[in-house]
């Protein structure tokens, strides 16, 4: 089966006072379409920094990173823009919602960079904040939703463009034990139903028993 | 959603920032709008004044001085009155009304009296004491610019305004006050000069000049008496105050290569000074509004875009690009700036309203042309200032928004 996403190598290094941080050293990793992969190790072995630079949101040192076998071209803004707009979700711990914008215009946001008309904007927006079970709450501000409302809004601003990949960044980290399973059952079931391939990384051996690619990270590197 | 909703979202989210930075703007705005109102209206003013005064430009012959035309000895020099169409057909902007003259002392009985040789209509223009006596209709008056009052009478068009009406019989003559006194003469009366008999057809009221002792008659008649067809003694100007300022003098003399131009008194001079240093200090206002303006948007932009770090990083995140957080700041930055120089604009107007009187003597009214100069104005001044910040913000990492690297 033809990888979605994998990398050759893959590192990325950062100069520090204190001497070179090697936060990623020769990854190398290859995903089938539909997988839930999960990330994880001890804190500082590299799980955000592995996932920033698969999602285009940081450029690698060295190394390639494959979109559907083609070589993402990580020195190239606008290319990499162009990836995360129309590839990626993303759903990050702190919900990364802005606060002064309604649930339903923070979804409106990617979808406002896809062309479609401002009715269809609209018309998905709402498809989508029904599905996170937010059909009630689309005009209510974050600071108006609990933390596992504001993670939904969020999930439903990831599907917005029908991504191929979601890359969730410790997404139930800000959550209580059963608001958590919530949102691991919805995004498994997101998995599933529409293929969406997950990237998660997680603290919690519970969460990581959603996946079903796991990578272990430590001191930069693939330990398993 | 367009970046325009974006941006008017946001300035809903900050509203005490927003009205501090666009209130920098405003106070700059209205400074250099009251300060421009005052002097503008007061320049006009004093341009009025000084049409007023009457001639203010003398054109000479090459080598002569103001006292030559005055004592108008009998060899004194001459100009071609040629120069006198040279100037009505020439793009010289400023020149309000033009007075050709031809003078001579001449002897009338066993009196020396002044001959004057003018051009009626022009020199009434030039000489408002003796439109007050109501002489020849209605009055010319003259200003800077178009003047209404011309145009009701039919010089619309500033050459037609500048051209010589003859309104003055060739066999006619002017006594002034002190010389109709000399001669004894009264309205109605012959007067020999030279041979030739005019007939006075007014005696002038007194005006304490040297006008007193004149005779006037028509420059044709006058340069027939005295044998010097085609030539006169001066050219009296009156020119716009703003224009002499602006090189008046200087396109006169290029037109008139082989002639002596000097501005009449210490009046004009002083003035020109005053309007230029009130131009100055207008120009240096400007500038200091310009750099203080354009750091104190700059430094609210600093302030706002750092504050904005997590949410221009969650923009990055999911597909904006760098061009579009750039043009959402600038955007901004014009809404301050139209913002600002719309209430700056109302505010100097009214400052001017208020402080004209006090300040300068004079009623100002609000000239509508600073607007559109305060709205680009301070629009510029808030796109320079956030040029930077904008810069700077747009090149944020798409991961600002993240805890952890």
């Amino acid at each position: 089966m033809t990888p979605i996403l994998s990398t050759s190598a893959l590192s990325k290094h950062y100069f520090h006072r204190d001497g070179l941080i090697m936060a990623l050293n020769d990854i190398s990793i290859s995903v089938t379409e539909g997988s839930f992969v999960t990330i994880t190790g001890p804190s500082g072995s590299g799980k955000t920094t592995l996932l920033m630079a698969l999602s285009g949101l940081i450029r690698p040192t060295s190394g390639k990173i494959y979109f559907k076998e083609q070589i993402l071209d990580t020195d190239n803004d606008r290319a990499l823009v162009e990836f995360r707009k129309k590839y990626t979700g993303f759903i990050m711990q702190n919900f990364s919602l802005i606060p002064y914008m309604t649930a339903m215009q923070n979804v409106l946001l990617p979808l406002s960079l896809n062309g479609l008309s401002a009715e269809n904007q609209k018309l998905r927006a709402v498809e989508l904040l029904d599905l996170a079970g937010l059909g009630n709450r689309m005009n209510h501000y974050p600071r108006e939703l609990s933390a596992g409302q504001q993670q939904r809004v969020a999930i439903a601003r990831a599907l917005a463009n029908k991504p191929a990949i979601i890359f969730a960044d410790e997404p139930t980290g800000n959550l209580d034990p059963q608001l958590s399973v919530e949102i691991l059952n919805l995004l498994k079931d997101i998995n599933e139903k529409n293929r969406i391939t997950i990237f998660m990384v997680t603290h919690s051996p519970a969460a990581s028993a959603y996946g079903n690619v796991a990578i272990r990270l430590n001191n930069g590197q693939i330990i398993n | 959603m367009k970046i325009f909703n974006l941006v008017w979202l946001e300035l809903g989210q900050r509203k005490g920032q927003l009205v501090s930075g666009i209130l920098a703007i405003t106070l700059g705005i209205a400074v250099i709008v009251a300060i421009r109102s005052i002097s503008l209206v007061s320049e006009k003013a004093v341009a009025i004044n000084l049409d007023n005064l009457g001639a203010n430009i003398m054109v000479l012959p090459q080598g002569a001085t103001i006292d030559n035309y005055y004592s108008a000895d009998i060899d004194a020099p001459t100009i071609p009155e040629e120069y006198v169409e040279r100037i009505l057909t020439s793009s010289l902007q400023g020149v309000d009304n033009l007075s050709p003259k031809l003078t001579r002392r001449v002897d009338i009985g066993d009196q020396k009296f002044v001959l004057t040789g003018i051009i009626p209509a022009n020199e009434l223009a030039s000489k408002p004491l003796w439109q007050s006596a109501g002489l020849f209709g209605a009055e010319l008056a003259a200003s800077c610019g178009e003047n209404p009052q011309n145009e009701s009478l039919g010089y619309k068009d500033e050459k037609l305004q500048r051209k010589s009406i003859d309104s003055l019989s060739m066999a006619d003559c002017l006594l002034g006050y002190s010389a109709a006194q000399k001669l004894g003469l009264k309205e109605g009366d012959a007067l020999t000069i030279m041979g030739n008999e005019l007939k006075v057809s007014k005696v002038l009221t007194e005006t304490g000049t040297i006008d007193d002792d004149r005779v006037f008659a028509h420059l044709k008649t006058v340069q027939n008496i005295l044998g010097i067809q085609g030539q006169i003694s001066a050219i009296e100007i009156m020119g716009c105050c703003n224009a002499i300022s602006d090189g008046l003098l200087g396109q006169l003399r290029n037109i008139l290569p082989d002639t002596r131009i000097t501005t009449i008194g210490q009046i004009v001079s002083t003035q020109i000074k005053t309007n230029q240093l009130m131009n100055q200090i207008s120009l240096i206002i400007l500038i200091i509004i310009l750099i203080v303006g354009g750091i104190s948007i700059g430094n609210y932009m600093w302030a706002n875009v750092n504050e904005r770090k997590k949410e221009i990083g969650i923009l990055r995140m999911i597909g904006f690009h760098k061009s579009s957080i750039y043009s959402m700041l600038l955007i901004k930055a014009v809404f301050m700036g139209l913002v600002g120089g719309l209430a700056g604009y109302i505010a100097g107007a009214l400052i001017a309203w208020f402080l004209g009187p006090t300040l300068a003597g004079i009623n100002v009214v609000p000239i509508p042309l600073l607007l559109l100069y305060s709205v680009l104005l301070a629009a510029g001044i808030a796109v320079v200032g956030s040029l930077l910040p904008a810069y700077f913000a747009s090149r944020f990492e798409p991961y600002s928004n993240m805890q952890e690297i």
